[in-house]
């Protein structure tokens, strides 16, 4: 798009309001990694929409078997991987629900919940030990 | 492949049959209903066309006419032709859909057999619901016969889908009197039907997966304006489109259509405003008071929205006396005709003298000699050039008279 969707007229507009994903179609798009894909102004790739989290998962990478759990789970792709190696989480767009957390099979956990303001080098400095078999 | 209905020159068709049939032979790909009286024939007899082999698409049974309409919204987005039909309290329940279909420029056509809205309940004909409905962005049609409910039913098509309008379409017929009224009506044959209205051209496609679409997405104070201003001005030009429309229909058929149906309103001096069967009803009270020698005319609204602003003007403008006559319950004001003529002529710098008449309610029947009787009063108040009425008033009501102002 040449204009800068800010600078659009009513006229201009896509009736509807219909918003496409991509600025032009890309074939077999599965085949396409996320950050090569033409994602739109308008889509909400392109906006930070993690600011309503209270709590955000802290990934380690020590105890991850790189299972895909967290990748499949997560309802807002925001569990960075590539070539079934887990890499972290997109904070831009994870909204802290959770569930990566909750599906992570590892003994410790190798995403857990932490308050928004630490910084994940503290978080992974408290880090808690593999639980005992009960 | 549907098979084709060998259908008779002539067929004697009430104007729920009628509209079934012009639903038939458009091709519609989805259909999703929920039937309520007066209109049930409509998609009673589509399901039957369905089932015995006279159409290909898809029939979607729902548990309301809120499903109804979105089915319908869900399937247009999706790139299908769809439609469905209701009345009243149905088309209550279907109005938050209503503004998503306009909203998202879905162009799905809406027969309504038009019915007075609860309480009391009531199944009978009033434009209670038509009203209901007037300002949620839709392409509003009227008809007065079986024979126009056909006829229309068939252009909303071609006019919602047009690729400058994309906007959906109601097509409104009077609960009873014309829905279950048979006439004559001269259909088109199937073929004929279908080259007529074309082939669905899908816009925004949700089905295309190389580029996916959002539909019905969400914009607050930063953008919401500008897109009800998009719509808003493409209901406003669809004129144009409607207009062509009906000249491609009348080459086709020899039925002419305009945006308003003026009746002997070139010499007129008085004239009722209508919409619906009344407008026939005013047309035998006009020729009564002609053979007197009291010029009469009647204006039918053929086109509700958009408003056709210049064709009313235009037929109105050497009128000195007009009867508005809105059939729904005013509500705390006056009738909606009443304010939109007078707004139209006022804004037009004319000033003829504008009476709002509220009858018909509930399907309560609307007699000659009550159209007689405001004919009057019109060519009283028009040779006094004085008011000499009230300016609203009920008619055809037992007990005392009812007016106001």
């Amino acid at each position: 798009m040449a204009k800068d969707i800010k600078d659009l007229g009513w006229n201009e507009l896509i009736p509807g309001a219909a918003l496409f994903s991509f600025s032009e179609p890309v074939e077999d798009v599965t085949e396409v990694a996320i950050d090569e894909r033409p994602y739109s102004p308008t889509n909400s790739h392109e906006y930070s929409v993690g600011d309503w989290r209270v709590e955000k998962p802290v990934f380690n990478r020590d105890y991850c078997i790189d299972c895909q759990f967290c990748w499949v789970f997560c309802p807002d792709i925001s569990i960075i991987s590539r070539d079934k190696k887990m890499i972290g989480v997109d904070y831009e767009h994870c909204k802290g629900c959770g569930i990566c957390v909750e599906v992570c099979p590892t003994n410790p956990k190798s995403l857990l919940m932490f308050p928004e303001h630490l910084e994940n080098e503290e978080a992974l400095a408290k880090w808690p030990a593999k639980e005992a078999k009960k | 492949m549907a098979k084709k209905y060998e259908l008779n020159e002539i067929e004697v068709w009430d104007g729920n049959t009628a509209v079934s049939h012009a639903l038939r032979q458009a091709r519609i790909d989805v259909v999703a209903a929920y039937p309520i009286t007066p209109s049930t024939p409509i998609v009673q007899n589509y399901s039957k066309f369905l089932a015995d082999g006279y159409i290909d698409g898809e029939f979607i049974m729902v548990e309301s006419e809120h499903s109804a309409m979105s089915g319908c919204v869900a399937a247009g987005a999706a790139g299908a032709r769809t439609a469905t039909a209701t009345s009243s309290q149905g088309f209550a329940l279907m109005v938050e859909v209503l503004y998503q279909a306009s909203g998202m420029r879905i162009p799905v056509v809406l027969t309504v057999a038009d019915r007075a809205l609860a309480a009391p309940l009531n199944v009978n004909g009033d434009h209670s619901d038509m009203y209901l409905g007037r300002d949620a962005g839709w392409i509003n049609l009227c008809a007065y016969n079986p024979q126009e409910a056909y006829d229309l039913t068939l252009m909303a098509f071609k006019i919602a889908e047009d690729l400058d309008v994309r906007l959906p379409a109601m097509v409104h017929q009077d609960g009873f009197i014309c829905s279950h009224t048979a006439q004559n009506v001269r259909p088109l044959s199937d073929a004929e039907a279908a080259k007529f209205v074309g082939e669905y051209k899908p816009v925004n496609s949700m089905l295309d997966i190389s580029n996916p679409v959002t539909h019905g997405v969400q914009t607050e104070e930063d953008w919401h304006f500008e897109h009800k201003a998009r719509q808003h001005n493409d209901l406003m030009n669809s004129k144009n489109v409607i207009k062509r429309v009906f000249d491609e229909f009348k080459t086709l058929t020899n039925r002419e259509y305009n945006l308003v149906d003026n009746y002997k309103l070139e010499d007129a001096d008085i004239a009722i405003v209508a919409i619906g069967t009344t407008v026939e009803s005013a047309r035998i009270a006009a020729d009564k008071l002609r053979d007197e020698g009291i010029k009469a005319g009647v204006l039918g609204i053929r086109v509700l929205r958009p408003f056709p602003f210049e064709e009313i003007v235009n037929a109105l403008s050497n009128v000195k006396a007009i009867a508005t006559m809105d059939r729904s319950a005013p509500g705390g004001t006056f009738g909606m005709l009443f304010n939109e003529i007078s707004g139209a002529m006022i804004g037009s710098g004319k000033s003829p003298i504008i009476l709002n008449y509220i009858y018909g309610l509930g399907g309560r029947d609307t007699t000659i000699e009550q159209l007689i009787e405001i004919y009057r009063q019109l060519d009283d108040c028009a040779r006094s050039n004085q008011r000499k009425y009230p300016l609203q008033q009920f008619i055809g009501l037992r007990g005392p008279k009812l007016s106001f102002f």
